[in-house]
């Protein structure tokens, strides 16, 4: 029975190569698809793991499904950037401290017509407001990330309710909201993180900048002990005080696109 | 049209270097995948043979539901698993969620219901065929599912194939199982997603080549396997 005997084999090899997962101490990291894609944590968790011995499995997210990866114990630690969601993890005990270790900002990104003339205009609302009034094409993350929080906290401030056909609502990560944005030559708000480092960027390009109400921080959350006994504390606080380390703060000042930081350590003076 | 052209030079590209992180994601991709498909052909080929030979009360209720799960959306499959999986959920103590072996259980689920479902098609000719002289022959229904699925055996290494189609790639349950974790779980459909999300799009073409390249090979290895098996393998039944 020679094909038995070849089946056998393959089983055993295949049983082999999944099960020598055995590792050192690895955590899990539930963050944001904007850490990810923009290439941060790809770029700075090396080091870390070089310096500790420490392997970070990192799951991106956006913020509020991470935050409910953690909230249901299948993380050690949370990355995350939407302070409502966040103080509402906080208050139902899941969290024990939270750390704001980085920060950057979002920024409105658009067609190079600018069919709603944002270009020269500063104030976030404003934008919004006029981008709702010439019905041009918006893209919604939709997917209750930081970013989406974000989009509907300035909609809020606005006064404006988005509906209709120009408003569209992909829930979907920020790479796929940009890539749909540039398909339809739509706004949308970005971090600028990802912008930075998104590959796709024809037709497009970056129609406001700078109001204040844009930041954009990013907080290192650890879960509480009393909550989810399971998470690999120890560790894991070695990861959030190594972020707010010099090392993790110059690891983070280090990592730039065509000379322009993507992240700003927590000590950058803000605009 | 200049993104296909990039597609072509870097996954020409991607297979000269022999890139290690490449090489590392295509053998998550084959293990996760083969393990899944090899169970679920252990497990659904005599499910299927036997839902040709055994007649019994329900069988045609099992017959149509195996053949419902053939639509079976990966999503679903891996949202469920997630909750089972989860440190909250009733599985938890085992520490299988964002693990390999979570990946290969979820494919397994989706890639079952197709190995059943074709290899009950394949068997059912079969049992039409030989079944009478079986029999005759005095040979138990038991005895007769083992003779069925040897001389079915390119039925089975099809329904298997379709099996292993859809488990090299599906994405959907992966993803919410396995957690897309670089070097751990990142499988070559996980990766296509994340370079499509940073708008890399040659890149992620590439590995869209590289995938169907692969598929190729393993599906041209089993038909190879099955021919040289057929060969020496004189016929059972007399």
């Amino acid at each position: 029975m020679k094909p038995n005997r070849f089946l056998l084999a393959l089983l055993l090899l295949l049983t082999a190569s999944v099960a020598q997962a055995a590792d050192p101490t690895t955590i899990v990291l539930a963050s944001t698809t904007s850490l990810q894609d923009s290439g941060l944590l790809d770029h700075i968790l090396p080091q870390f793991t070089a310096e500790t011995g420490i392997v970070v499995h990192v799951i991106a997210q956006g913020t509020g499904q991470a935050l409910a990866t953690a909230a249901h114990g299948d993380a050690d630690l949370v990355l995350v950037h939407d302070p409502a969601a966040e103080a509402e993890f906080m208050a139902a005990g899941h969290g024990a401290i939270s750390t704001e270790i980085a920060w950057n900002d979002f920024i409105i990104v658009g067609p190079d017509t600018d069919p709603a003339k944002i270009v020269g205009q500063t104030n976030v609302t404003d934008a919004f407001k006029a981008i709702a009034a010439a019905q041009a094409p918006f893209v919604s993350r939709g997917d209750k990330s930081g970013t989406d929080a974000a989009e509907k906290r300035i909609w809020r401030t606005a006064g404006v309710v988005p509906a209709g056909g120009w408003y569209r609502d992909i829930g979907g990560g920020m790479g796929a909201a940009l890539n749909t944005a540039s398909a339809m030559g739509a706004y949308t708000l970005s971090d600028r993180g990802t912008w930075l480092s998104y590959a796709n960027k024809k037709g497009m390009r970056i129609v406001l900048e700078g109001d204040r109400r844009l930041l954009n921080f990013y907080d290192v959350i650890l879960l509480n002990p009393a909550t989810h006994p399971q998470a690999l504390q120890a560790p894991a606080h070695m990861l959030a005080q190594w972020l707010a380390s010099t090392e993790g703060q110059s690891a983070i000042a280090a990592y730039t696109k065509g000379g322009q930081k993507l992240f700003h350590p927590e000590a950058d003076p803000k605009p | 049209m200049s993104d296909i052209a990039d597609a072509a030079s870097h996954a020409l590209n991607l297979l000269a270097e022999l890139d290690p992180a490449l090489l590392g994601i295509v053998r998550l991709s084959l293990v996760v995948s083969v393990s899944a498909s090899v169970a679920a052909a252990v497990v659904g080929l005599p499910v299927g043979a036997a839902l040709a030979v055994f007649r019994f009360p329900g069988r045609s209720l099992v017959i149509t539901l195996v053949n419902a799960l053939l639509g079976l959306p990966p999503v679903v499959v891996g949202l469920a698993l997630y909750l089972l999986l989860s440190r909250s959920g009733p599985l938890g103590i085992a520490g299988l969620l964002f693990t390999p072996a979570a990946m290969v259980l979820a494919q397994f689920l989706l890639a079952l219901p197709i190995v059943a479902a074709l290899s009950h098609r394949a068997m059912t000719g079969v049992w039409q065929e030989y079944g009478d002289q079986m029999q005759m022959d005095g040979l138990t229904r038991t005895r007769a599912l083992v003779h069925i699925l040897s001389i079915g055996r390119l039925g089975a290494l099809t329904a298997t194939l379709a099996g292993f189609g859809r488990t090299i790639s599906e994405v959907g349950a992966i993803l919410i199982v396995g957690g897309n974790i670089a070097g751990f779980t990142r499988t070559m459909t996980t990766a296509i997603t994340l370079e499509t999300s940073q708008g890399n799009f040659a890149l992620a073409l590439a590995l869209g080549a590289v995938l169907i390249a692969i598929s190729i090979t393993v599906s041209g290895f089993a038909f190879w396997i099955e021919a040289r098996i057929r060969r020496p393998a004189s016929p059972e039944i007399a």
